[in-house]
């Protein structure tokens, strides 16, 4: 499935709107702990950030009612979820499939290859995405695995239960 | 001198280096945060305590750390590869690679002791070219330009009197290495002063209403790619550009296409190339792991006299093509 077609088919109106709402609440207490524990175990992305620390980033993943909005502050962290009819306006946009975004997070797939297939769109700002991704992928292990264990047993479940989804989801296209 | 087909790995960052070593490269080449090196990235390459870290870790699984200082320094800015030069001799690394002769010159005179590549930058391709470096400032391996043959090689290597490398897989651009000057013509940045081909911070990926994408260099609309069709890089040599006669469209010099070379690894090591080079130190540990670990494979089979089982990296490739490029014929562009 392309991205495009997640894009163009996603119909707006008013209950899609209030569901963005309501599951933007719920899950941001979730986000704020992840960000404040990635930093705190990762200072080192940090430096590789540079001048981009201080970027908005909008992540989105297209088949969640919500985006994400990021500031890689070490002073002032923002990790938020943003209904898109309200998203900020941001200096790099990052859009995928969620689960792809999370491989790319954890290096189990190459960001130029998802972007030579046209899975991963990026505009505004280059050079901070790129920035964004070096910080990423010199990072050692999982920050999807290790999110989940912040969850206990049933966040590892969650997290193989998605895997799962996404390897059947792909299987077939993958190529080593 | 027996070919000993060693795999050359970038490493782009300390945990692409560590990726690299547990994947099986004999060697991992990497570079400074400076215009020392040809991938000066945002957010790329190492710090000096990062390269001592990373120099002990591959040190203790048996790879060897070479030291890419393969820019031109512009004039009277030598300090600069100089004291990189010294930083990296420090730090006990194996070889550095260089390009250009002043650099090399300082090398061979101030720490005689670590090895010397000559890197593709240089663009030496005749055996005359590669014997002078050789004997002026001891150069022990040629990184060989992505313009000659296998028969071509196998004739270069009974004339030199060190080592060859050639690159096996990753991005294929298709300029004279070192001399190119595209990227400087449209954002006043030299890919071979400053060591960037296209810098991100002036590269716009534009998105169409239609899912059509362009992407563009200082302004100027490199390419335009339909809501369907594989993208690549936005280099200029790889640009796809109207004119008069072509109003639709054309790849003028080269389309987007990756070098790889796995189907010819037998016949380069009986030309006898001593070492095989993988690119993209400004890639994935996800794409560092995948190819590393595929050519490891394929080089361990050869060597066993196993037909080797080479994976499948179309994916990973640019534009999703790939090609053998000169190594495979002449007439290629
Ligand atoms: S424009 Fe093409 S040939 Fe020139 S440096 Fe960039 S990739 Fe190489």
């Amino acid at each position: 499935m392309s991205i495009h077609a997640d894009v163009n088919t996603r119909p707006p109106g008013p209950g899609r709107t209030a569901a963005a709402r309501l599951a933007c609440v719920l899950i941001q207490p979730f986000l704020s702990r992840v960000v404040r524990r990635t930093a705190a175990r990762h200072p080192s992305l940090f430096a590789r950030l540079g001048p981009h620390q201080t970027t908005d980033f909008l992540i989105d993943p297209v088949e969640l009612p919500f985006a994400l909005h990021l500031r890689p502050d070490p002073e002032a962290l923002v990790f938020r979820a943003v209904p898109r009819d309200a998203a900020p306006h941001t200096g790099a946009v990052i859009r995928g499939r969620f689960l792809l975004l999370l491989e790319l997070v954890d290096s189990e797939q190459d960001g130029d290859a998802a972007f030579f297939s046209r899975d991963l769109e990026v505009s505004g700002d280059t050079e901070a995405v790129v920035r964004l991704r070096n910080a990423l992928d010199d990072i050692d292990g999982s920050l999807a695995e290790e999110t989940a264990a912040m969850f206990g047993a049933p966040g590892r479940a969650m997290l193989a239960r998605l895997r799962r989804a996404y390897l059947n989801d792909t299987k077939g296209q993958e190529c080593i | 001198m027996m070919s000993l087909a060693e795999l050359i790995c970038p490493a782009g960052t300390p945990a692409a280096l560590r990726v690299a070593v547990d994947a099986g490269a004999d060697a991992v080449y990497c570079g400074f945060q400076d215009a020392t090196n040809a991938r000066n990235f945002p957010g790329l390459n190492f710090t000096p305590d990062e390269l001592a870290a990373s120099v002990v870790y591959a040190h203790a699984h048996g790879t060897k750390v070479l030291l890419a200082l393969n820019t031109y320094p512009p004039a009277g800015k030598l300090d600069l590869w100089r004291h990189a030069a010294d930083t990296g001799a420090r730090l006990g690394v194996d070889a550095f690679i260089v390009a250009d002769m002043g650099v090399a010159d300082y090398i061979a005179h101030t720490h005689p002791q670590v090895r010397l590549h000559l890197s593709v930058q240089a663009a030496a391709s005749s055996p005359e070219a590669i014997r002078y470096y050789c004997e002026s400032f001891g150069v022990k391996r040629v990184v060989l330009p992505r313009i000659l043959t296998i028969p071509e090689i196998r004739q270069i290597r009974k004339e030199i009197p060190c080592e060859i490398e050639t690159f096996i897989f990753g991005n294929h651009g298709l300029m004279v290495e070192g001399r190119c000057s595209l990227t400087n013509y449209l954002t006043g940045q030299s890919t071979n002063m400053d060591g960037v081909c296209s810098p991100a911070s002036d590269v716009e990926y534009v998105r169409d209403a239609d899912g059509s994408m362009s992407s563009q260099l200082a302004g100027f609309t490199i390419d335009r790619f339909g809501p369907d069709e594989k993208a690549g890089y936005p280099t200029i040599c790889k640009g796809r550009y109207t004119a008069p006669h072509r109003p639709e469209g054309y790849y003028a010099f080269e389309e987007p296409v990756s070098l790889n070379l796995s189907r010819l690894l037998p016949e380069l090591i009986e030309a006898g190339v001593h070492a095989f080079k993988i690119e993209g130190r400004q890639r994935s540990k996800s794409y560092v792991r995948g190819v590393v670990r595929a050519f490891r494979a394929a080089v361990d089979d050869i060597k066993a006299g196993r037909k080797a089982n080479i994976a499948d990296l179309l994916a990973l490739t640019e534009g999703q093509k790939q090609t053998q490029g000169a190594f495979e014929t002449k007439k290629w562009r």
